[in-house]
């Protein structure tokens, strides 16, 4: 493969979604009062249901991390009057692809299936929403499962990179907590903390719906009551501070003998609901966002073959927003390819992309946008995440111009705002030869 | 993003790939309704439509993968398809990509053992342009030393990345070469690092005026496109690059496996072992393909999922492991694998999973499956094709697999309908042929104990 966008497997929470024309956007009231916004699609026989509730793995209690986590991984072991064999036996005889996951903000559900097995997914759909049973075998299994993984990550030279660099740059603030917990906390995890969480968490207040597939306004309402309408009105959250990110500029080694250093990088950033939020995606993509083309790749990879991949991407938080990145060296290459990162940060910050880089980011972000909304699944989670950043419902046909509107003059200054070498704070795992630490 | 050069990348893609071709069982009238035909110069050419947005997925897809390399010439195939990426004498070095992004487009490349793709996704007013680059790249792509020299460590560090920091995919590695003694899928499919070094310029050179010629491609559209409108493109821009002879597919071949074989790696990285074990197993083009469609089901009935028998008796009832899956994957050139895994909870020893997982496979081949098991195995892999067709670029890689191996159009549509003919005991005569300890290779990855 050519190269992998190595900011995907960061964790991005803001949308890159963008205008179609193709696509319709209903509002959707049932008769319950349940809101959904509705993309009527008639490409395949598919129906996606897709919802987020806030309150995600920032709630987690102090010394319970892992509780969002290990709750909505419990959703599909066992609800209603089935136990989770026989739960699990439903969804796939109806094949159903179910998922339940924890953001840092938020937490999500989803569904697709055939339009065949509509009534049958959304009855599992609520049950596991209102009624998941927690039952005590279904926990030790499924923390057994948590456990698993946070062992298999515990020396995973990736995992350890960024999850130092994010308590770098959160410290003392649930963000800088692992959404997944620790072998610490995980065990202490209790059923009552879990039926609490649940409690406290999917409700209806703040619940947001996308939905995507071949059905009519008239025809979802009453599955929208049936599969969220048995969820309580409110809950009860925990107001989360915002986040003090720390960027020290400090270089932090981790040996590990490992031939290839696994490094990230990053320090503050800016919040999606920031005015300069586009142009510093803008900056971002001529920076180290847009694979080959970047300055970063173009100096570190293209021109020296320091690397297989490098990149930054901006990631942006309720509380919170980061600018981050990733590179992975040869030890004995790792302080000259940081060396090129840090010049190339500093080179952003000073002169701003050129009228010609930005006139190719532009096209680029406004004409790829369609190719987003490649499935039902991912058109319904970007109705869902219009909803949660506040973006509007026209916001398909609007964020194309947002990104036109972006000036030379912003993006030179929202790089100067964004961008600053000294601050950019670095973890390093591996063995890398002659790198300064501070 | 595709994944296609490590060991499993290739079965999540084998089984999303598996997944992917069905139809329900109602409707026999075809999955994806793909067109297709063959320019004058031995190009095929398919389009699979999907008018969800104005969006095309446009990929090329060579007859040549990491097992058509010359011995102690590894990794060729793979870098010469970074290569690609560097220029003729109309697109300068590194300009291709940047050409495409600039048009809103997303482009990308894999390799396999069996084939070397590359693809762009652009909207649909910018199809023409991305076939006039990939057309031109196909006739014209020139390289020199100055290019080379750099990528060479580019590859190198994506060895590393991919293999080298990770034990788990060292160990798969060594599984591969464990598995085929003989047959060039045991080589490493992104290269042994030593003959990477040394592949030179020439090499790739000779690489690309050898197998990348038209009739050695086909040609693959999905999306918001019909044949009438692709036709007169791909006649003016494939069509215009002439054949060439290019040598049929010569490899040796996997011989009898006459006895198990066991690898270990113990690494400090590694907190948490693991097992799996991979038997020798026909695939849809070699060896006893008769049961391919039948290893689909069987694999479907152990690992799919949390009711295969794999996750019900290790997982759910003896609480033994974590997670515990098969894999499978029919579409080979050359003999496949049939893959089981576990992974045990903590604290449960790896020789008390390994034995729970031979007492599952022993009982499936002495007892055989149900009649039942095997209904809603089909019915689930039939629902999973008609799921498939949400996407626009994923039929169109189902297609471009298939047919750069060999295998036809009317295979992929009617695969659906195939698995519905499978029968319970040609599953049973299929775990009986496969599941033989004395073909198998067994891996175990283990924490390095501290001293």
């Amino acid at each position: 493969m050519k190269f992998i966008r190595l900011a995907a497997l960061a964790f991005a929470t803001f949308l890159t979604a963008a205008s179609a024309d193709a696509f319709e956007i209903e509002r959707v009231t049932s008769p319950g009062g349940i809101e959904a916004w509705l993309i009527r699609d008639r490409t395949a026989p598919v129906l996606a249901i897709q919802a987020a509730f806030p309150g995600g793995s920032a709630q987690d209690p102090s010394g319970k991390d892992g509780l969002a986590n290990l709750m909505v991984a419990l959703l599909d072991e066992g609800a209603g009057p089935l136990d989770a064999q026989a739960f699990k036996t439903k969804i796939e005889d109806n094949s159903v692809e179910f998922s339940a996951e924890a953001d840092r903000d938020y937490l999500t559900v989803g569904l697709r299936a055939l339009n065949t097995r509509r009534d049958a997914a959304v009855e599992l759909l609520s049950l596991a929403l209102a009624e998941p049973r927690f039952e005590p075998q279904a926990i030790e299994r499924v923390r057994g499962q948590v456990l698993v993984q946070i062992q298999r990550d515990a020396e995973n030279p990736r995992s350890i990179a960024w999850r130092t660099l994010w308590t770098t740059l959160f410290p003392g603030h649930v963000y800088s907590r692992r959404a997944q917990g620790t072998a610490e906390t995980v065990p202490v995890l209790a059923r009552d903390d879990l039926v609490a969480f649940h409690r406290a968490g999917l409700v209806r207040d703040g619940m947001k719906i996308g939905v995507v597939g071949d059905i009519t306004a008239d025809e979802l309402k009453p599955l929208l009551d049936r599969a969220f309408g048995k969820l309580p009105m409110k809950g009860a959250l925990n107001s989360i501070p915002e986040a003090k990110t720390a960027s020290p500029g400090t270089t932090t080694v981790i040996r590990r003998p490992i031939p290839q250093s696994v490094v990230t990088f990053g320090h503050v950033g800016l919040k999606r609901d920031d005015p300069d939020f586009y142009a510093a995606f803008v900056v971002n993509y001529i920076l180290g966002g847009g694979g080959l083309g970047s300055r970063l790749m173009e100096e570190v990879r293209e021109k020296r073959g320091l690397a297989y991949g490098v990149s930054s991407s901006l990631s942006t938080l309720a509380r919170a927003g980061v600018i981050v990145g990733s590179v992975g060296t040869e030890n004995a290459q790792t302080a000259t390819s940081l060396d090129l990162i840090r010049k190339e940060w500093r080179r952003m910050r000073e002169e701003g992309p050129t009228e010609t880089e930005l006139k190719n980011a532009k096209t680029y972000l406004t004409g790829s946008f369609p190719l987003q909304l490649s499935s039902t699944g991912r058109i319904a989670r970007t109705l869902v995440n219009m909803q949660v950043e506040n973006l509007g419902i026209d916001y398909l046909d609007k964020r194309n111009s947002y990104i036109e509107k972006v000036t030379i003059e912003d993006a030179r200054r929202v790089a100067r705002r964004l961008l600053d070498p000294d601050r950019l704070t670095v973890v390093v795992v591996g063995d890398p030869a002659g790198l300064p630490v501070n | 993003m595709i994944r296609d050069f490590s060991r499993r990348p290739i079965f999540r893609l084998a089984a999303s790939a598996a997944l992917l071709c069905g139809l329900a069982a109602p409707a026999l009238a075809g999955v994806f309704n793909p067109e297709t035909f063959t320019l004058p110069n031995g190009m095929q050419v398919v389009v699979i439509e999907n008018h969800r947005a104005p969006v095309v997925a446009h990929m090329v897809w060579y007859k040549i993968g990491a097992a058509d390399e010359l011995q102690g010439k590894s990794g060729i195939a793979h870098f010469l398809e970074h290569l690609m990426f560097k220029g003729t004498p109309s697109v300068p070095p590194g300009e291709f990509s940047k050409i495409v992004a600039r048009n809103g487009g997303q482009d990308n490349a894999f390799t396999s053992y069996d084939y070397t793709g590359y693809y762009q996704n652009v909207a649909r007013d910018r199809l023409e342009l991305v076939m006039k680059l990939e057309s031109d790249r196909m006739a014209n792509l020139t390289l020199t030393d100055a290019e080379v020299d750099p990528e060479r460590k580019v590859i190198l560090e994506e060895r590393r990345q991919t293999v080298d920091n990770s034990p788990g995919a060292r160990l798969r590695e060594q599984m591969r070469a464990a598995q085929y003694m003989n047959s060039p899928y045991g080589r490493a499919l992104i290269g042994w690092e030593q003959e990477m070094r040394g592949l030179t310029t020439a090499d790739a050179i000779a690489w690309h005026r050898k197998y990348y010629a038209p009739n050695n491609a086909v040609l693959v559209v999905g999306g918001d496109i019909t044949m009438k409108e692709l036709r007169p493109l791909a006649e003016k821009y494939y069509g215009a690059v002439p054949a060439r002879a290019v040598p049929q597919r010569q490899r040796a071949q996997e011989p009898a496996q006459q006895a198990a074989r066991r690898v270990t790696l113990e690494s400090a990285q590694v907190r948490q072992p693991s097992w799996q074990r991979t038997y020798l197993a026909p695939s849809y083009m070699r060896g006893a393909i008769e049961h391919a469609y039948a290893l689909q089901v069987l694999s479907e009935i152990l690992g799919g999922g949390a009711t295969g028998r794999l996750y019900r008796a290790l997982v759910a009832d003896k609480e033994l492991a974590v997670g515990a899956s098969s894999y499978y994957d029919a579409m080979g050139v050359d003999l496949s694998t049939f893959g089981v895994s576990a992974s045990p909870r903590i604290g449960v020893e790896i020789a008390t999973v390994e034995a729970e997982v031979n007492k599952v496979l022993a009982e499936l081949v002495e007892k055989g499956v149900t009649a039942d098991e095997v209904a809603r195995a089909k019915s689930r892999m039939q629902d999973a094709a008609m799921l498939a067709r949400d996407s626009f670029s994923g039929p169109a890689r189902l297609f471009g697999e298939a047919l750069s191996m060999g295998r036809t159009v009317e295979d992929v549509e009617q695969w659906p309908e195939r698995i519905g003919q499978v029968t319970p005991e040609q599953v049973n005569e299929a775990a009986r042929y496969v599941l033989r300890e004395h073909q198998s290779v067994t891996g175990i990855l283990l924490p390095k104990p501290t001293s």
